[in-house]
């Protein structure tokens, strides 16, 4: 399984992180402290895999992707495939990109809560769920609506309860 | 009411407003923000307005995953925000819930009917939600609950949902395996779907199922089959992959079936996930196929000269794994497994460092070692580590398996010690007493390697080797009878940089000085049973036997040296470099000795040795024992203290009776006993006695004695000790008040006398200034200030044969790599103690907890369908009662089957032979042309899909049930079609 979605800037700021095995939030802190400095260490153009088992415990490894300011980070165990796991890097980004137009480490940012939708549709549970951009989009997309939908709805009640207390 | 709820949901920061101000904010000043926002937070959470509640939550779900703030105590208002009617709030707490919660939050329990209500929502995305939740906190108890409502959504129509329940049933399992009973049939059932996500959703449960505990699962080998065959999704192959190199191992006859569909791939794909994950299962579990080894390794070597160092990575990954068992697929790619050692990137040289050392034999270690030795040098400290600390357990495997000449492990351990940067120290100082007590023909070169060693310096200023200084002065105690030189080792032993050592290698010094004093007391007071006791020294004269032993030494040494040395012994004065009788001379004027006593490095042979403990000699060596060792009983450790009392004991006494000794000697008197005489023989006696390895098993071996509670939980001491610093060494400080006049009775030493009647602090004053002054025995050149700073060690001697490393590389690849026919050894590999059970197995690794082991009794249950959980009857579901006729059928079925297919394999030839004559036409009736071989297989199908879905299936349980009991033949039918 997967066991934890990092995205890491390069000065070692955690932008996004979703851990798929509790974990005791020092303990989550510390791992990508951990990871960061195996990241800023190593030079461009190596190879994505890095074993893990010093940082989050036996029979993990992470494999990281970077993209301009930003580090993305999957730590996973031995019933995933090294190379899907880079390709679903690909596919989270691809999404992000989808839905962001021009995707930059502002947009990741102020968008907390749609990066947990989006990641929430591919990833499940610590188990790949879906990995086609597109078909991503789509839920993403229906939720954000009813998302607007409810807060519009929210506003609403808020005024008019704010009203009838007057 | 609305008072401060709606200044506080007018005025509230959004987590917008949060992220902009945390982003406005120094560093230096961001956890005040924090804190504030916090403050904040705290108070907004309580509002009753549902929006204010929620925007907090919200605020402090990010501090908690990004900033790292602890938000359990706000576990209840997650939940009451989770209540919420609008979507929007209703996530946010899922949100809060799945990131906090967990199995020791007190709350979780009065979110199971909420849960519940979402699980059956309308609205697919609150289900959506729900389930997220759910398979991240789940818990027994939720898990138990809502087991029911997973169950339905298994059957939902919306592809969307179903992935999902399906995902959460693996936490479900994990969690609750009862739940095993009533789900399991439905995932079955799911593996058939046309929709490629729920059949790739299905498969990443049964893989993480599988591969905790795979034989369970073999009985769905069929399914996974025709997955593997059919199709054509990289994904879904992957897992169905992993599946199949877990179920491969076990079931033979599978892995014949699954070898060739799985080349296939290999063969077809262009995905290299895909392909690397079908080399990956040929490696590691179906190597004995010899085609789709070859085919794997291929690819592999395709992986290896690719340009992108992930496919690199792997393929070197991939050639570890099978490089245990066939060596050749290593040793074919051998040049770019070198080429990798060169690589920019890490990662990829520790794992090509890894096959070389996987590469390594009895035949090449010598070149393999030499050449890597050479490379570490040029390496950066982090991976010249790597280098030397695999270097060191390869050659340490199974008790030194592949050291035939130990003379030059031994010495190679001792240049290793000197690479700058060694961080290694602890391993080698293990193998050096381990390799000690194990080869006794060994011992006198470790004994010279130790001398090496001991006598430089520079080296105990390098902290990072003070623990293979431990064994070296350990070794060259415990072996001091192969010393060519105990007096030079007593010099190095007591050398005023030892204050340099921690205390605990110092007491070792101490110790060993200890057992060097014994060795040459007794060789001068026993000379003819000392050289009888020493039967390994050389006895041989001739040079040309020397020179083999230590060709350096004799070099430095003269011949006349050798073979008359008493003649010479004026001459040898100053010979070596490291000869330390001058410093001795200028505290010992005491003895107006004009002769110098032989220190020269000459082999010692027994009619040598006779004449090198002489009188003055002896003098000497306990002078200097006593001069070094005195100012130290003042000191704070308790071990050096102890052990420097015991040797002050010893000399004390020496020195009484020494000269009465000498008298009865003159006089040729027999039969005197002399007390110190008998305590010197005893003592040496004793240490003659050699120690041995000890088994790592020896203490289980030890019967328990009585009363004793061995299993008595002690996790508590550590809390109660705890808060105890353990005892600051300076509490024991014991040391005596040295008594002036106590050694009045010394005829020997006037010097010694003095000083010792002189405090302890003029003891050291006086060491001080000898220090200060070069007054000890080290040839100037090599005295520096004596500092704490490390002086630079020794070069070591290789440095011009490290060229370039290609070329070093390359001649690696040439020579030694080749599996070579065996040299002529000159020397047979001598004989290596070892104890009874092999040494150093681990203990086998534990076994899968025991909530593996309950999903996968429940599984068996399922898929070999003994016994029907009444939880199944009371499903809300049409097809039940399908299920329950074919429970029915099966429950006939022996229920011991639990083990496998294997086992059911041989009861049925068991039973085969009595049932032979009965209803044979009734399967014929079924299908005439099948052959056993496909019996079993459908066995396997029905008992797996139990055909729900398939009435013409259901029609032929019967009949295969009874082709169970009845199966034919006596050979193992084959497993798959």
């Amino acid at each position: 399984m997967i066991r934890a979605v990092m995205v890491i800037n390069t000065t070692g700021k955690p932008r996004f992180s979703k851990f798929y095995d509790f974990q005791p939030v020092e303990k989550q802190q510390e791992i990508m402290r951990r990871i960061y400095a195996v990241l800023c260490s190593r030079p461009e153009s190596v190879c994505n895999f890095i074993e893990a088992e010093s940082i989050s415990g036996p029979d993990t490894r992470f494999v990281y992707k970077h993209y301009a300011t930003l580090y993305f980070v999957f730590l996973f165990d031995s019933s995933e495939n090294e190379l899907t796991m880079l390709d679903l890097i690909q596919v989270f980004a691809e999404t992000l990109e989808k839905c962001f137009k021009n995707v930059c480490e502002l947009d990741l940012v102020f968008n907390y809560s749609k990066m947990h939708t989006i990641l929430d549709e591919i990833i499940f549970g610590g188990q790949v769920l879906e990995t086609n951009s597109s078909e991503v989009m789509k839920a993403v997309e229906e939720i954000s609506k009813l998302e607007t939908a409810s807060s519009a709805l929210s506003l609403v009640h808020k005024s008019v309860s704010g009203w009838r207390s007057r | 009411m609305a008072g401060p709820s709606l200044m506080d949901s007018l005025f509230q920061r959004s987590l917008d407003d949060l992220i902009k101000g945390l982003r406005l904010h120094q560093p230096t000043s961001e956890s005040t923000f924090i804190s504030k926002s916090l403050d904040e937070i705290r108070r907004e959470i309580k509002s009753t307005d549902p929006q204010t509640k929620s925007t907090a939550l919200q605020k402090l779900n990010y501090l908690h995953s990004l900033h790292g703030l602890d938000m359990s105590w706000a576990a209840f208002h997650a939940i009451e925000v989770i209540s919420s009617q609008n979507f929007q709030q209703k996530k946010v707490g899922y949100l809060a819930a799945s990131l906090s919660f967990h199995s020791s939050t007190d709350v979780i329990l009065l979110l199971t009917n909420q849960l519940r209500k979402d699980l059956s929502s309308n609205n697919v995305f609150e289900v959506s939600l729900a389930l997220e939740c759910l398979s991240m906190i789940c818990t027994v108890d939720l898990a138990r609950d809502l087991t029911p409502e997973i169950f339905t959504l298994l059957g939902s129509t919306k592809s969307f949902i179903k992935k999902k329940a399906i995902a959460t049933v693996l936490r479900i399992f994990e969690k609750y395996p009862d739940a095993v009973r009533v789900c399991f049939k439905r995932l079955i059932e799911n593996l058939e779907s046309n929709d490629v996500g729920i059949v790739s959703a299905v498969m990443g449960v049964f893989c993480e199922l599988a591969l905790k505990e795979p034989k369970s699962y073999l009985p769905l080998a069929p399914e996974f089959y025709r997955i593997l065959v059919d199709s054509r999704n990289n994904w879904v192959l992957i897992k169905v992959l992993k599946v199949f190199s877990k179920l491969a191992i076990l079931e033979p006859r599978l892995a014949k079936r699954v070898v060739e569909p799985i080349c296939e791939h290999m063969r077809r794909s262009g995905a290299k996930s895909l392909v690397f994950e079908c080399v990956r299962t040929i490696l590691s579990s179906l190597s004995e196929y010899e085609s789709a080894l070859k085919l794997a390794v291929e690819k592999v070597r395709e992986f290896l000269v690719d340009d992108d160092p992930n496919l690199k990575y792997l393929g070197l990954q991939a050639l570890l794994v099978v490089s245990l068992k066939h060596l050749w697929a290593v040793l074919e790619n051998k040049d770019l497994v070198i080429k990798s050692l060169s690589d920019d990137d890490p990662n990829i040289k520790l794992e090509a460092l890894q096959l070389v050392m996987a590469m390594v034999s009895e035949d090449n270690v010598h070149e393999i070692c030499k050449v890597l030795i050479s490379y570490a040098l040029k390496s950066e400290p982090a991976f010249c580590n790597e280098i030397l600390g695999s270097i060191l357990s390869t050659c340490c495997r199974n008790v030194y398996e592949i050291i035939i000449d130990f003379d030059w492990y031994v010495s190679l351990l001792g240049e290793i010690s000197r690479i700058p940067h060694c961080q290694n120290g602890e391993e080698i100082e293990k193998q050096l007493i381990d390799i000690g007590m194990r080869v006794k023909d060994v011992r006198s070169e470790l004994v010279r390697v130790g001398r090496e060693l001991m006598i430089d310096p520079a080296l105990l200023g390098n902290p990072v080797i003070h623990r293979i200084l431990s064994a070296a002065a350990w070794v060259s105690g415990e072996y001091v009878e192969l010393s060519k030189n105990p007096f030079e080792l007593m010099e190095a032993l007591l050398q005023p940089r030892t204050i340099l050592l921690p205390p605990s290698i110092r007491a070792i010094y101490v110790q060993s000085a200890f057992k060097v004093l014994i060795f040459c007391l007794y060789s001068y007071l026993f000379p003819d049973e000392a050289v009888a006791s020493s039967p390994s020294l050389p006895v041989d004269l001739d040079p040309g036997v020397t020179s083999s032993i230590s060709p350096k030494e004799f070099s430095e040494s003269s011949d006349v040296v050798v073979t008359e040395p008493l003649a010479d012994r004026e001459m040898d004065e100053g010979f070596n470099p490291r000869d330390i009788s001058q410093s001795l001379e200028d505290v010992s004027v005491g003895n107006g000795g004009d002769t110098v006593i032989a220190h020269e490095q000459t082999s010692c042979s027994a009619t040598l040795k006779k004449d090198y403990f002489t009188q003055e000699s002896i003098v000497k060596l306990l002078d200097l024992v006593e001069r070094t060792l005195c100012p130290l009983m003042g000191t704070h450790e308790v071990e050096i203290q102890e052990r420097v009392g015991n040797i002050r004991g010893l000399t004390e006494l020496i020195k009484q009776e020494l000269p009465e000794f000498l008298v009865h000697k003159e006089r040729n008197v027999e039969g005197v006993k002399v007390k110190a005489l008998e305590i010197v023989k005893l003592m040496h006696d004793a240490f003659l006695e050699e120690l041995g390895p000890v088994s790592t098993s020896a203490q289980e071996r030890v019967p328990i004695p009585e009363g004793l509670m061995l299993m008595e939980n002690l996790g508590d001491l550590e809390g109660i000790c705890g808060d105890i610093q353990l005892p600051i060494p300076s509490q024991f400080c014991f040391g005596r008040p040295h008594s002036g006049g106590r050694e009045s009775t010394s005829l020997f030493n006037q010097q010694t006398d003095e000083e010792s009647e002189t405090s302890y602090e003029c003891t050291s004053l006086l060491a001080e200034h000898r220090k200060r002054h070069g007054l000890y025995y080290l040839p100037s050149e090599k005295l520096e200030t004596i500092s704490n700073a490390c002086p630079p060690a020794k070069d070591p001697q290789h440095s011009d044969d490290v060229n370039d490393d290609g070329q070093d590389l390359v001649k690696l690849t040439e020579q030694s790599l080749v599996p070579k026919k065996k040299p002529n050894r000159a020397k047979p590999r001598p004989v290596v103690v070892k104890l009874d059970e092999v040494d150093g197995i681990t203990i086998a690794v534990s076994k899968p907890e025991s909530k593996d082991y309950l999903i996968s009794g429940a599984v068996r249950e399922v898929l070999l369908g003994n016994e029907v959980s009444s939880a199944q009857h009371k499903l809300p579901d049409k097809s039940s009662n399908k299920r329950r006729e074919k429970d029915k059928l099966d429950i006939d079925q022996p229920s011991e089957t639990k083990e496998n297919l294997a086992n059911v394999g041989k009861s049925e030839t068991s039973t085969s032979k009595k049932s032979k004559h009965h209803i044979p036409g009734k399967e014929r009736k079924h299908k005439s042309s099948r052959t056993n071989a496909d019996e079993r297989e459908d066995v396997q199908k029905d008992k797996t899909k139990s055909g729900h879905h398939n009435p013409r299936h259901k029609a032929r349980q019967r009949a295969d049930d009874n082709v169970d009991v009845i199966a034919q033949t006596p050979v193992i039918p084959d497993f798959l079609l």
